[in-house]
C-alpha cells in the first residue's frame, strides 16, 4: 500500500514537471495555431485578383479594369505584315497606332476613349465587371466582364471617288460582348468571348450589319513577370465568315515595375473590335502577320490609402 | 487501491490548469494595424492593413501574431497587385505571422501608467521563410485595453522575395513596419472568444 503510494506520487510528480517543462517550449506554436483557428473563417470568400496582367489580351479585352482611381494610358501598336518584302522592311516602314486612355471609376466600373489612326476612327466604352471570380465557400467559379463600345470614324468620304459625305449615323459601329474567364490556376486563365458587333452602314449587298462571333483568350504564365498570351476570333457563318479571316493574335507579356510590354503577332491590323472581329483581312498562315506592341501606363489617380 | 487515482486527479487538473489559470493576462483584437513603408528617392511605397490577429498572454509572456497577406492596400492598384503576385506570392503564402515571447518582462510592471518598453523575441514567418527577430516594442494598459506598438525592418533578401532589377532602385532593400494594436482582453482561454462574429 505504501510502496504503491509513493510509486503513484513519484509519477504524477514526474507528470507535473513534464507538463511544466512542455508548457513554455510549446505555447508559442500553440498561441498561433490557436489565433490562425479562431481567426479561419470559413465563410469568408476572397476575391480572385489578376486573371490577365493588362486590360486587353492582344486584341481582345480582358475583364480586368484599371481599378479605382487609376488611369491607364495605352499605347498599341501594328506595324505592316512580315510578308511585304524587305522594300518595305518587313513591314516596319508602316505602322498604324491606337491611343486610349481608361479610366477605373470604381473597382469594377471603367470608362474608355481611344483613337486609331485606321479611318480616323474615335472609340469610347464601357466596361463592368459583373461578377468576380472567387475562394472559399460557395466560390463563384468565373469572372464575368460586361462590355460595351461605339466607334465612329471621321474620315471625310466627300473626296474625287466618293462624291456624297456620309451621315453620322452612318459613320457609327457597336461592339457588345461578355467576357468570361477563368484563372485555372495561378499561372493559367482563359477567357470566352460572346461578341455581337453592329454596323450602322455596311457598303456593299450581303454584308451583315450584326456580326457575331466567338472569341477565346489565354494567358500561360512562364515565369512571374512573363506569360505567353493568345486570343482567337471564330466568326460565325455568313458573309463576313466568307469573305474575311478569324482573328489570331499570339503573344508575351513582359512585366517591368509600373509598364506592361505587351508583344505580339496577329493577322489583323486594326485594334478595335469594329475592326478585328468583322473585317480580318489577313491570313496568318500566308504571313500577313502584323508585329504589334502595347504598352500601358498607370497613374493613380486617386489613392486607395485613406 | 483508489488513493493512485486520487492522486492522479489533482496532477491532471494541475496540468490542465497550468494553461488557463491565468486567463485575465491574454489580450487580443482582430483588427489590429500593420503598415509598412519602403523610401527610395526614386518612389515611397507604402501599405497598410486592419486585419491583424494578435493575442498577447502576459500570464505566460507569450505572443503571436498572424495576417493575411492579400489584406494589404496599397495607394496604386498595379502596385498591390504586383505586392500579391510577384513578390510575396500570396496565393502560394497567403498568411504572415510572429510567434514569439517578452523577454524579462514582469507583467506587474503592465500596471503602472504609461508606455513601457519591452523586447520581443520570436519567429517572423513571410513568404513561407522562418527569421528569428529581436523587436523592441512598446506596451501600455490604457482603459482596460493593452495598447501595443514597434517598428522594425524588414529586408525582403532575408526571406527569398526577389526584386528585379529593373525596379531595384525604387524598392528599398529594408522596410520599415510598424505594428499598432489594441488588444481587449480575452475572456477565457483564446478559442472561448470565438463564438463573436
Amino acid at each position: 500500500m505504501t510502496r504503491r503510494f509513493y510509486s503513484a506520487s513519484l509519477f504524477s510528480g514526474l507528470l507535473l514537471a513534464a507538463c511544466a517543462l512542455a508548457h513554455p517550449a510549446q505555447a508559442q506554436t500553440d498561441l498561433l495555431s490557436d489565433l490562425e483557428k479562431q481567426t479561419a473563417d470559413s465563410t469568408k470568400r476572397e476575391v480572385v485578383a489578376a486573371t490577365f496582367k493588362g486590360t486587353h489580351i492582344i486584341n481582345a479585352q480582358s475583364i480586368e479594369t484599371p481599378g479605382h482611381g487609376t488611369l491607364a494610358f495605352l499605347i498599341q501598336h501594328r506595324f505592316g505584315t512580315l510578308n511585304s518584302g524587305a522594300y518595305e522592311f518587313f513591314g516596319l516602314d508602316q505602322a498604324v497606332l491606337r491611343l486610349s486612355f481608361e479610366y477605373g471609376l470604381t473597382d469594377r466600373l471603367a470608362v474608355g476613349v481611344g483613337r486609331s489612326s485606321i479611318d480616323k476612327t474615335f472609340d469610347g466604352f464601357l466596361k463592368y465587371k459583373a461578377l468576380q471570380q472567387t475562394t472559399g465557400s460557395r466560390a463563384m467559379p468565373v469572372s464575368v466582364t460586361l462590355f460595351a463600345s461605339s466607334a465612329i470614324t471621321t474620315l471625310k468620304f466627300n473626296t474625287p471617288a466618293n462624291t456624297t459625305e456620309r451621315s453620322t449615323a452612318s459613320r457609327l459601329d457597336y461592339a457588345y460582348q461578355v467576357l468570361i474567364a477563368r484563372k485555372f490556376s495561378p499561372s493559367l486563365s482563359l477567357q470566352l468571348m460572346p461578341t455581337l458587333i453592329h454596323r450602322n452602314y455596311v457598303p456593299l449587298d450581303g454584308m451583315q450589319n450584326d456580326v457575331y462571333s466567338i472569341g477565346a483568350g489565354l494567358r500561360q504564365k512562364l515565369t512571374k513577370r512573363i506569360a505567353l498570351t493568345a486570343d482567337y476570333f471564330y466568326l460565325l457563318p455568313g458573309y463576313a465568315a466568307d469573305n474575311y479571316y478569324n482573328a489570331l493574335g499570339l503573344g508575351v507579356d513582359i512585366e517591368t515595375g509600373g509598364h506592361v510590354f505587351q508583344l505580339h503577332v496577329t493577322n489583323a491590323q486594326g485594334m478595335t473590335e469594329k475592326f478585328f472581329v468583322p473585317q480580318t483581312n489577313g491570313n496568318f498562315f500566308d504571313g500577313d502577320i502584323y508585329f504589334g506592341f502595347t504598352v500601358a501606363r498607370n497613374f493613380t489617380v486617386k489613392s486607395q490609402l485613406k | 487501491m483508489k488513493r493512485p487515482f486520487f492522486l492522479l486527479l489533482p496532477t491532471f487538473l494541475l496540468c490542465t490548469g497550468l494553461t488557463y489559470s491565468h486567463a485575465q493576462g491574454k489580450y487580443m483584437t482582430k483588427t489590429g494595424q500593420v503598415s509598412f513603408f519602403s523610401a527610395t528617392p526614386i518612389e515611397d511605397i507604402e501599405a497598410k492593413t486592419q486585419q491583424v490577429a494578435a493575442v498577447l498572454d502576459f500570464s505566460t509572456g507569450q505572443l503571436a501574431f498572424s495576417l493575411p497577406v492579400k489584406s494589404f492596400v496599397f495607394k496604386r492598384t498595379l502596385m498591390q497587385e504586383h505586392f500579391n503576385e510577384n513578390y510575396m506570392e500570396s496565393d502560394k503564402f497567403p498568411k504572415a505571422t510572429f510567434a514569439g515571447h517578452f523577454v524579462g518582462f514582469d507583467a506587474a510592471t503592465l500596471n503602472a501608467a504609461g508606455p513601457h518598453t519591452v523586447q520581443v523575441e520570436g519567429d517572423l514567418t513571410l513568404h513561407g521563410v522562418t527569421h528569428r527577430v529581436q523587436v523592441s516594442a512598446s506596451v501600455e494598459l490604457k482603459d482596460g485595453q493593452v495598447l501595443a506598438s514597434a517598428t522594425f525592418p524588414v529586408a525582403s533578401a532575408d526571406y527569398n522575395i526577389e526584386i528585379p532589377l529593373l525596379v531595384r532602385n525604387s524598392i528599398a532593400k529594408s522596410v520599415t513596419v510598424r505594428v499598432a494594436l489594441a488588444c481587449a482582453p480575452a475572456a477565457g482561454a483564446v478559442g472561448a472568444a470565438s463564438p463573436q462574429r
